[in-house]
């Protein structure tokens, strides 16, 4: 089979080479000018497309896909410093206003204290005042209740010595006495 | 004629075109190049005339090839190297997109031609070459005399440098047309395996699966030699190139 198709291109290579000069057509240097003739324009061609044409764009896609990732990446970090300042900013104010609220809450306390205190200190020197009155009162109530006591015990006795002896007593007789019962 | 493997590689003029003695016509193979030229940047610039800041499937694909040779150049060479994008975007393309419509059938590979690979080897190495003193001037010469090698071994490192620096471009144009070449006729052969032992009756159409079978994976290596000797080429034009831009290694 295979010495066949030797055989077949023996034969091809002999009837190329009577149309050509050489047998193998890549070593037939007859074909030699054409191939760089035509390599060179066609290949200079393609360069040139290649290099103003083609390349320009796809580079100009790349570097426009590129540009917008690298904007939408820059829009999202400032979007991000944005969001961070507003929450720094909000636990600020709220410190502050926890801060504000405390310092109310404590000048409040001590306003209220220190009223408190002040009509306490009042009432306690009102009713200081009012036992010191009373008691006062008490005492001269007590004083003259006390020298009346003499007096009626006095009358007393000697309306029941009267009733019972039929004669009242002497008045000295009737001092005694008492003094002696009272003691 | 039909399974000579050889014959796909002929050259036949289309328009016999010939100046001062010289045989310019306009060739199958010609035709080829302006197809890979127009097809490469009709897609390029079709596939991209959206703008889409969301590329559609097609634009993604020229998005891709752009950042994958950008990568590639950027990798090798650092950001100095990226005045030669275009080039070697260019190359890369070129030869990919040759290779790829090379693996339709009855279509012409013109990179299976030795002419055009060293042709285009030589762009680069001439580039090279051109930029490396025109940069450096004959300090670029410091790219044959490796630092820190004794005194007595600089002749001997430098002639294999100098030796190195010249199969460059027989190398990187070889291995290219001899991987297209190759990878085309032994698919011819296979294929023509399968036609020659199916017309041979019942038994030699059951003998035509082995060959069959092997065409259909030979077709998908093929697909993958193509993107991969594309990429070779741009790698190594890359190295290359930063040679240049960096001559003291």
């Amino acid at each position: 089979m295979a010495g066949e198709t030797t055989t077949e291109g023996h034969a091809a290579i002999a009837e190329a080479a009577g149309e050509h000069g050489v047998g193998f057509p890549p070593f037939d240097a007859t074909t030699f000018a054409s191939q760089l003739f035509w390599l060179a324009i066609t290949f200079g061609i393609f360069y040139w497309i290649m290099k103003n044409v083609a390349m320009p764009r796809i580079a100009g896609i790349l570097e426009d896909r590129k540009d917008r990732i690298a904007g939408d990446l820059s829009e999202a970090n400032r979007l991000k410093a944005e969001t961070d300042a507003a929450i720094a900013a909000y636990e600020q104010a709220l410190a502050e206003a926890r801060n504000k609220a405390h310092g109310i809450a404590h000048d409040t306390r001590a306003k209220l204290k220190a009223e408190q205190d002040a009509r306490r200190e009042k009432a306690e020197t009102e009713l200081g005042e009012k036992l010191k009155a009373a008691e006062a009162h008490i005492t001269g109530i007590k004083t003259e209740a006390l020298s009346q006591i003499e007096e009626i015990a006095g009358d007393t006795t000697s309306a029941l010595v009267e009733q019972l002896i039929g004669k009242a007593p002497t008045k000295t007789d009737l001092n005694k006495a008492l003094k002696s019962a009272m003691n | 004629m039909a399974n000579d493997p050889i014959h796909q590689f002929q050259i036949q003029k289309i328009f016999p075109i010939e100046v001062g003695g010289m045989d310019f016509s306009f060739t199958n193979s010609s035709l080829f190049m302006v197809l890979t030229v127009a097809a490469t940047s009709a897609f390029l610039i079709f596939s991209t005339s959206g703008r889409g800041l969301v590329p559609t499937r097609v634009q993604s694909v020229s998005e891709m090839m752009y950042e994958f040779i950008a990568g590639t150049l950027r990798d090798a060479t650092g950001t100095d190297g990226m005045r030669f994008f275009p080039l070697v975007f260019s190359l890369f393309m070129f030869v990919l997109v040759a290779n790829l419509f090379g693996m339709f059938p009855y279509f012409f590979t013109i990179t299976s031609h030795i002419i055009v690979t060293f042709a285009l080897a030589m762009l680069v190495i001439l580039t090279v070459i051109f930029y490396g003193f025109m940069r450096h001037g004959m300090k670029f010469l410091k790219l044959f005399i490796p630092s820190g090698v004794p005194g007595a071994l600089i002749p001997l490192v430098t002639m294999i440098e100098v030796i190195s620096f010249l199969s460059r471009p027989i190398s990187l144009s070889v291995r290219l047309f001899a991987n297209m070449l190759a990878g085309h006729i032994t698919l011819k052969v296979f294929s023509g395996f399968v036609v020659s032992l199916s017309a041979m009756g019942a038994l030699g159409i059951f003998g035509a699966i082995l060959p069959l079978a092997m065409t259909v994976a030979l077709t998908a290596l093929e697909f993958l030699v193509a993107f991969l000797q594309a990429y070779v080429f741009a790698v190594l034009t890359c190295m290359y190139l930063n040679d240049a831009i960096h001559p003291s290694h």
